[in-house]
């Protein structure tokens, strides 16, 4: 499967009357997730969600395709 | 200021609302901002006699405010000062957000053609103030100029408000008072009301600058530029040459050393990279909140505008969302002041407001965390989205410069009718109708200018000529639904044409798009507020459900304390003792 890199965030059931919403709705939970830690906390706390999310993810081709992604640049 | 002349608006003394003491009048509005005056202008058009007091003479100092969204330019459109304010306005659609020096995210607002008015207009305070002030003058509000309020005082049935004048101190009292004194509220404070939310702790930087460039028209928003590291700039074009830039300074930031033009002025040059000239205009530090009050409607008093709500001004909320609450405000006020609706009415506009402006709250704030970020960590998911949005279509999503102004859908309104019918699009019960082009009486025209202010009711027809029976039925009734207490305005919608009975008006869908965006057919019917948002929808039409929702959408079928009173007592049996 290839990796999704169009906007794919909703929460089911949720009506959306602005396509900026679902996005923003996740990432104010991601800020808040991290919200009193410090940045080492911060650090544990992207890893863990990292592993996490690769397991939901599960098809290892398209997470080869997310790390090259995640490394250009940096 | 070079580029505007401030006028000064004639004093009146107050003899004549002191020939009783205190007098009594039926509407006061107390604030001549942006607010009071479109709360001022629409009570006219409902046939209300209205005074408002203002302690200063002239319009906002600054441009302040600048950018006007398309939802409130709809607003100034029924108001009858659109034309004028978007003449002066410099139109706009298309947003670009920059990293550094390279170009990110783009947006345009209205991406789909068939809307009269843009997505945005930047135009300083002052010039659209001072339309507002005409167009309420040739109305009849009673405008009344260094008239200070020096208290208010609730009463059961209304409010005392003393005023201070340079004739002197007198009381009047109102039956309903619209409090729109903006967000330093001299009332909110004097009553003790609550105004609960946070302050960011940033400084920003706004300089109007004058100069002739050919930069289009569009708002530019930059993150960490080489001409101002680490921090955002924005930059908006006004009218008359008139640029708005906004650096973003810190928390550390002195304002008063920054406010200096010998220090605003290399900023400036910084960011223009060469020699052009340019004259600063008016320059201004601020510091901004998120908050509201409670509740909007204390008993006779309406509070509206910044006065009842604050936002960050990243996405334009603040003026947009106040023109918002008066154009949700006025139409309830004049039914509850005419005898047609229950006062209850208004708490539809304290809790479809107070919606809306947590809607605005959580927006900006969300804007502000992104554009601000307050922890390192947070710092370093912006940049990464940043840097993603450059090859990710995902990421661009993410960014966020501002979600700009856009019109709440009431979703949860007490005011609307369930659906009964399956309908496809956007228009559900308590959503801001969306404009298209039309033709009337063989004019093009534009859906919103139609409507006026009052109910009406929009029939969609197969052909003008050939109603079938349900249709033929709806007009023979169209006169008496004209003119019942609250009057439904009854307008065929055709796509196909065709000449109307005689007195029917009709409006030629000329594109389908008003088919298109209510997802009608012939047989579909939808009532339409007077603030222009869904109330009802049918896909076939019957008399006694449309002045069943009509009852409904003006607060005639509200819960009443009796009806709430079984679930309030088994909440209290339910409580732990």
């Amino acid at each position: 499967m290839p990796l999704q890199l169009q906007p794919n965030l909703a929460e089911p059931g949720q009506r959306y009357f602005r396509d900026f919403t679902p996005g923003d709705d996740f990432y104010e939970a991601l800020i808040e997730t991290h919200r009193d830690l410090s940045d080492g906390q911060s650090q544990l706390l992207n890893a863990k969600l990292i592993l996490v999310l690769a397991n939901q993810v599960g098809d290892i081709g398209a997470l080869k395709q997310a790390l090259a992604i995640a490394r250009q640049g940096v | 200021m070079v580029t505007y002349a401030y006028p000064t608006f004639p004093y009146r003394a107050p003899h004549d609302l002191m020939v009783e003491a205190p007098q009594r009048l039926p509407l006061v509005i107390i604030g001549a901002g942006p607010v009071g005056l479109a709360a001022a202008i629409d009570a006219r058009l409902q046939g209300l006699e209205v005074v408002v007091f203002d302690e200063d003479d002239s319009v906002s100092s600054g441009s302040r405010a600048v950018c006007y969204a398309k939802r409130s330019l709809e607003i100034l459109d029924r108001l009858g000062v659109g034309d004028g304010v978007v003449a002066k306005g410099v139109s706009w659609n298309v947003g670009r957000t920059f990293l550094r020096e390279e170009e990110v995210y783009r947006f345009n607002l209205v991406p789909d053609a068939g809307h009269k008015r843009p997505g945005m207009i930047n135009l300083q305070q002052y010039h659209l103030e001072e339309a507002l002030v005409r167009r309420a003058e040739a109305l009849g509000a009673d405008l009344r100029w260094k008239y200070k309020v020096a208290s208010v005082t609730p009463l059961e049935d209304g409010a005392r408000v003393s005023l201070e004048t340079p004739d002197g101190v007198f009381d009047i009292e109102a039956d309903w008072l619209i409090v729109a004194d903006g967000a330093r509220s001299n009332v909110r404070r004097q009553l003790g009301l609550d105004i609960e939310g946070h302050v960011f702790k940033d400084r920003f930087l706004i300089a109007d600058v004058v100069m002739k460039t050919d930069f289009p028209a569009e708002r530019w928003f930059w993150f960490d530029p080489p001409f101002h590291p680490n921090q955002s700039v924005l930059l908006h074009k006004q009218s008359d040459n008139v640029w708005r830039i906004d650096f973003q300074l810190g928390w550390d930031a002195d304002p008063e050393e920054e406010k200096k033009p010998e220090n605003i002025l290399p900023r400036v040059k910084a960011m223009l990279g060469d020699d052009r000239e340019f004259e600063l205009e008016w320059a201004s530090v601020y510091t901004f909140q998120c908050r509201r009050m409670k509740q909007f409607r204390h008993g006779h008093l309406l509070f509206a505008g910044d006065a009842a709500h604050q936002v960050s001004p990243f996405g334009a909320r603040g003026a947009n969302s106040g023109f918002q609450d008066a154009d949700d405000l006025v139409w309830k006020l004049a039914l509850v002041i005419k005898g047609l609706a229950p006062a209850a009415l208004l708490d539809t506009y304290d809790v479809d407001r107070v919606f809306a402006a947590d809607e605005n709250i959580r927006n900006s704030t969300r804007s502000t965390d992104f554009i601000t970020p307050k922890s390192a960590v947070s710092k370093l998911f912006r940049n990464a989205a940043l840097e993603l949005a450059r090859s990710q279509p995902f990421a661009r999503k993410l960014v966020n410069s501002g979600r700009l102004s856009v019109p709440s859908f009431l979703v949860n309104s007490a005011l609307n009718t369930p659906d009964a019918d399956a309908f496809a699009g956007d228009m559900v019960p308590g959503a801001p109708l969306d404009d298209a082009p039309v033709r009337s009486n063989g004019q093009e025209a534009w859906l919103l200018d139609q409507l006026g202010h009052r109910f009406v009711l929009l029939a969609f027809v197969d052909r003008a000529d050939a109603p079938d029976g349900a249709q033929a039925a709806l007009h023979a009734q169209s006169a008496a639904l004209a003119a019942q207490a609250i009057p439904v305005r009854v307008v065929w919608v055709t796509a196909n044409g065709g000449a109307a009975p005689a007195g029917m008006a009709t409006l030629h869908d000329r594109d389908g798009l008003m088919a298109l965006r209510l997802d009608a057919r012939p047989g579909s019917a939808y009532l339409i507020r007077p603030d222009q948002h869904v109330a009802a929808r049918w896909r076939v039409l019957d008399i006694a459900r449309l002045q069943a929702a009509l009852r409904r959408a003006t607060g005639h079928e509200l819960p009443t304390v009796a009806a709430l009173r079984p679930a309030i007592e088994a909440l209290i049996e339910s409580a732990p003792a």
